[in-house]
């Protein structure tokens, strides 16, 4: 029997793996077409303080293996996510991350207040590395003083673990985790996605309306799976880790290079059934790799 | 109900310029899909799935028909399947036009543009079923992209359209949309500018539209296929709650 079970701050999960925020909405879509409770957690689509209307479109392209996206952070507001979402995902019973962003850091503690009130909600993930918004996140995200100052400034609000999502669009992303991890979070979940721009060859201009919009897919597993090995070797944080997972063979693969739990993300734009197809595979990948549970695999690659 | 399926290919050929049309077997979608839905299909090699509009099904013989413009490398690499194999798709995907409020010798104007004009189709051969007088009128780039006049043909009265004029009338569909006398509704599909245009010449007139968007999902979880809206909600999915939408509702 291998075990996939895996606990960490606030989160006890079943199985490692869970949809990525921004990829799964809130869950109402992709529970047409399975019982969402099989999964190890749900990460739900950012919150704000108020509704977000997000950019103009076209707001995602192809790319080779890969997407970008700038959707701009559309959302109804914390306030309905909390009335008309979370109770819909709470018949799950499964552990419900809310995904928290900003354009101010008082807007981040408002909405990480709000939401750290809200019964059964498992934990916070701080958005500070949303690449497709003029004002808020990213900035948060790339500048080690301001990404410690907002995660301090989040957790003396909050009673429930926050996990901070880190950008890939810093020269250091070691130095970053170090920062995040002294301001006291207590989790990391990375990569996001990394700035692109695709130019349409008809119209001479960048294809999306946004112009730059996040890349993500198999095209940054890569990416996401050596800055997990270099954060995994400089912090005791645990990591859920993300960019481009398709398979169970890529979650072992974020496993041995130091990620305790995985998210999916555009994987399920193209097989809706994706996570649980994960989830059923995993225990046949990791037996066959020689391992015997999920925390056995964690971290392989650094012994 | 949205389903993931695979749907065997029964024949593919092309009709006209950079414009195929592929028969498919598939019991979930023939049986269920309805005028202006359509199908979210992964291409091999492709990151994103191609939601392509429904143009016919078929419940006796379990199949339904798409059409669909070679613009792209997704669209080129669905043109070279072929027969007998197998595509991975979503469907029925979105809502599609409304014919509740359809009403016994009504005027019904359709207007398709282009590869808008699959989804017109579809709705022209169910409004045969309804004691309704249509009209369509379908415009096109030119006579080399031309398709489906004939098919038309058998339900109702057609006017085909060509930009240059190297086919049928000379022109736009909007040119021509005033020769129907009377019109209680319309349904339109195509490229942006043409909707924007009919929506404009057609003022006061019950009228819904189908939009196309760049979409990621293709089921109302991403919000990549969005458009201003005048309603309470500010906004609307194309791939959910269109394609098809009222026009006073949408701002376009």
């Amino acid at each position: 029997m291998i075990d996939l079970s895996v606990s960490l701050p606030g989160l006890e999960l079943k199985n490692p793996v869970m949809p990525a925020s921004g990829c799964f909405g809130f869950g109402r879509e992709y529970s047409q077409f399975y019982d969402l409770s099989v999964l190890g957690a749900v990460i739900m689509k950012a919150a704000t303080g108020t509704e977000r209307l997000g950019n103009p479109t076209p707001r995602v392209a192809e790319t080779a293996s890969g997407m970008l996206n700038a959707i701009g952070l559309q959302n109804p507001g914390v306030d309905r996510i909390i009335a008309e979402e979370i109770p819909f995902l709470r018949q799950f019973h499964i552990p419900i991350i809310a995904n928290v962003a900003g354009s101010t850091v008082e807007e981040y503690e408002e909405v990480a207040k709000k939401l750290s009130k809200v019964e059964d909600l498992a934990a916070i993930e701080l958005n500070i590395s949303c690449p497709n918004v003029k004002e808020g996140g990213i900035q948060f995200g790339i500048d080690p003083d301001m990404a410690a100052e907002v995660t301090k400034r989040v957790k003396a609000v909050t009673s429930v673990p926050v996990y901070v999502k880190l950008s890939p669009n810093v020269t250091d992303i070691v130095q970053m985790a170090k920062a995040i991890e002294a301001a006291g979070a207590d989790g990391l979940t990375m990569i996001n996605t990394l700035t692109g721009m695709k130019i349409d060859l008809k119209t001479k201009k960048p294809l999306i309306a946004n112009k730059t919009g996040g890349l993500s897919g198999p095209a940054i597993k890569p990416v996401a799976i050596r800055m997990i090995y270099e954060v995994r070797k400089h912090t005791s944080l645990p990591i859920i880790g993300m960019g481009g997972i398709q398979t169970a063979e890529d979650v072992l693969e974020f496993l041995l290079a130091g990620a305790n739990a995985v998210a999916v993300g555009t994987a399920n734009f193209q097989n809706p059934y994706v996570c649980p197809e994960i989830i059923q595979h995993l225990p046949i990948v990791l037996e066959r790799y020689g391992f015997h549970s999920v925390k056995e695999a964690t971290g392989g690659a650094h012994r | 109900m949205i389903k993931k399926v695979y749907a065997k290919i029964v024949s593919i050929e092309k009709i006209a310029k950079e414009t195929m049309k592929m028969v498919l077997e598939n019991e979930h979608i023939s049986q269920f899909a309805k005028p202006g839905q359509f199908v979210h299909i992964k291409v091999a090699d492709h990151t994103l799935r191609r939601p392509i509009s429904i143009a016919e099904t078929n419940v006796e013989t379990n199949t339904f028909t798409i059409l669909f413009k070679t613009v792209g490398s997704g669209t080129r690499r669905l043109a070279s399947y072929e027969a007998g194999e197998y595509l991975d798709l979503l469907g029925p995907n979105g809502t599609g036009f409304p014919l509740d409020r359809v009403e016994e010798n009504d005027v019904i104007l359709l207007i398709g543009g282009g590869i808008g004009v699959p989804p017109v189709y579809f709705l022209a051969k169910e409004l045969t079923r309804l004691n309704v007088n249509v009209h369509a009128i379908l415009g096109f780039q030119s006579k080399d992209y031309v398709f489906y006049e004939e098919e038309f043909k058998q339900w109702n009265d057609v006017t085909i359209v060509t930009d240059d004029g190297s086919y049928g009338k000379k022109g736009f569909v909007t040119d021509y949309v005033h020769d129907i006398n009377g019109i209680d509704r319309y349904f339109a599909c195509g490229p942006l500018p043409m909707l924007k245009a009919v929506k404009e010449e057609l003022e006061g007139v019950e009228g819904y539209l189908s939009f196309e968007e760049r979409m990621g999902c293709g089921i109302g979880a991403c919000y990549a296929c969005v458009i201003p809206t005048n309603t309470k909600d500010k906004y609307k999915k194309i791939c959910q709650d269109g394609p098809v939408l009222h026009a006073n509702e949408v701002k376009l």
